[in-house]
């Protein structure tokens, strides 16, 4: 089970043992994780499970598609580091994977 | 004595469920409890008409929250109890077996019943609507051995469902007694490229058409008579004709009501210590001009509920959110911004038959709504012109060359 270390909005760190084969999203979603409402349930059509990757994990990341990069642009808070979690899917690589839920949504 | 709880909140919807959820993210310390008829942890409703009819998703994945996260809350759940009497002077609820349980505050997100047809026939077995997990289990183990279904009505629920049946491999047919689909919620342009995309996929579409009763056997439904005298084959039913919000007990208790329970800018009723969120609170909306309206979506859902969160928690801050939406169909993705309600004026910008377009609505020379299909890119930028009120010309909307966010 890759491990994952989030940083929720008020800077408190949650590592959570995530299952693969699910969004992000929905990890984050099952370890209780209430800052990220995820309001569509995953299809890409709002905004609400943006999170912030680190850096370094970037490459090993799905790219970001047209839909999620104009959904994207609807938050003010916007950073390269910017993705949707429910566009990505959690694997092994995934393993030690930082992740910061973004101030809105 | 009666369990008494600081608020009790009233259904699991996504309503309900954003409240317990958002009185603890804000930091109520007191007693919270879910009340509901159904027997779940709080789920998302709009897969039920989509991957979950579908299979493609299993419960689990739909669950609101893990279990295990309401008691980590400290959020009770009362489940399988229906509340029929509410008493605003002892502050109190009871429910259907006469129990009695106090509040402080409640939170009133029942959401409404599929409301179901009243011609003869309409509770035969195999007559289904899709609004809950059991609605959804019963007509999904129905389906197994059906190969004709009959969708009366062509709104969203309906059409989604039809789109997820058509690829089940099921013959289906969709009755809609308006001369179009989405009738009550798109333009025409919208109207017509849907009921284009379903007949392509093979649906049966029949608009205009006035059921007159269901004839079965045994029982069971197996055919729906049409008003021109037409009988349709058919092994299940589903009926899409909206909702009956249900707001009957405070009715009963003296809320003020309509269509729905009357709820203001803070989503309180007219009754002391007593809120209406969701599907079935009439409140006025500045997106509608400032006319009272029920909205049903997620959206709403979520955001009233936490602003009867706030008002509870003396942080009062007034319902304010541009409203927003989505369908799914086919591999047609449908994002509404706005509320289309009163539109004199629409502007179609890009070409339906390239799959990707919208549909802008004005009034009064203001742009007030997007449908965007497959258009996420105007559904995200028209939200401003929305929220603006933006007075843009018609030319300008039209143009796909340029983007939205220049025009506002």
């Amino acid at each position: 089970m890759p491990k994952i270390l989030v940083t929720l909005r008020e800077g408190t760190k949650q590592e959570i043992d995530a299952a693969v084969g699910i969004s992000l999203m929905e990890n984050l979603r099952d370890s209780g994780i209430d800052e990220v409402l995820a309001l569509c349930g995953g299809c890409c059509s709002c905004a609400t499970c943006h999170v912030y990757i680190d850096e370094e994990f970037k490459d090993r990341l799905p790219p970001v598609s047209e839909d999620e990069d104009a959904l994207l642009d609807s938050s003010s808070y916007r950073l390269p580091t910017s993705r949707l979690s429910c566009q990505i899917n959690v694997d092994e690589k995934l393993d030690g994977l930082r992740v910061t839920v973004s101030p809105e949504g | 004595m009666a369990d008494v709880y600081d608020v009790l909140i009233v259904g699991s919807g996504h309503a309900g469920a954003q409240a317990a959820i958002g009185l603890r993210q804000e930091g109520f310390a007191g007693s919270v409890a879910v009340i509901s008829e159904e027997v779940d942890f709080p789920y998302e409703r709009p897969p039920l008409s989509k991957e979950y009819l579908a299979g493609e998703r299993a419960f689990s994945r739909i669950l609101i929250k893990p279990e295990t996260f309401w008691a980590s809350r400290q959020i009770a759940f009362l489940f399988g109890r229906h509340v029929v009497k509410v008493d605003p002077a002892k502050h109190e609820v009871e429910d259907a077996d006469g129990g009695h349980i106090g509040y402080g505050k409640l939170i009133w997100a029942a959401g409404g019943r599929a409301r179901r047809l009243t011609c003869d026939g309409h509770d035969l077995a195999g007559v289904h609507g899709i609004r809950t997990r059991a609605d959804v289990d019963l007509l999904a183990h129905e389906l197994a051995g059906a190969s004709t279904v009959t969708v009366i009505g062509a709104g969203y629920i309906g059409l989604e469902a039809a789109a997820v049946l058509t690829k089940l491999g099921k013959k289906v047919i969709v009755l809609e007694a308006l001369d179009r689909v989405l009738a009550r919620v798109a333009g025409e342009p919208i109207s017509h490229f849907y009921a284009q995309e379903h007949l392509a996929h093979g649906v049966d579409l029949r608009l205009g058409t006035v059921v007159d009763c269901l004839k079965g056997e045994a029982g069971r439904v197996n055919q729906v008579s049409l008003a021109t005298g037409e009988a349709i084959p058919s092994d299940i039913v589903i009926v899409g004709i909206g909702i009956v919000p249900q707001v009957q007990p405070l009715v009963a208790a003296g809320a003020a009501a309509g269509n729905g329970v009357h709820a203001d800018g803070h989503c309180r009723t007219s009754l002391p210590d007593i809120y209406a969120v969701g599907d079935c609170a009439a409140h006025p909306n500045h997106y509608a001009e400032g006319k009272t309206i029920r909205l049903e979506s997620v959206q709403n859902a979520n955001d009233q509920a936490m602003t009867a969160v706030r008002d509870i928690l003396g942080k009062p801050t007034p319902y304010f959110v541009v409203p927003w939406f989505w369908s799914n169909q086919y591999d047609l993705r449908l994002q509404t911004v706005g509320l289309s309600i009163g539109y004199d004026q629409t502007v179609l910008r890009g070409d339906p038959a390239t799959r990707s377009f919208s549909l802008v609505y004005l009034r009064a020379g203001r742009v007030i709504a997007f449908d965007c299909v497959n258009a996420v890119k105007d559904y995200v930028q028209g939200k401003a012109l929305v929220q603006a009120g933006s007075r843009v010309a018609p030319h300008d909307l039209a143009d796909t060359n340029r983007p939205l966010k220049e025009l506002v």
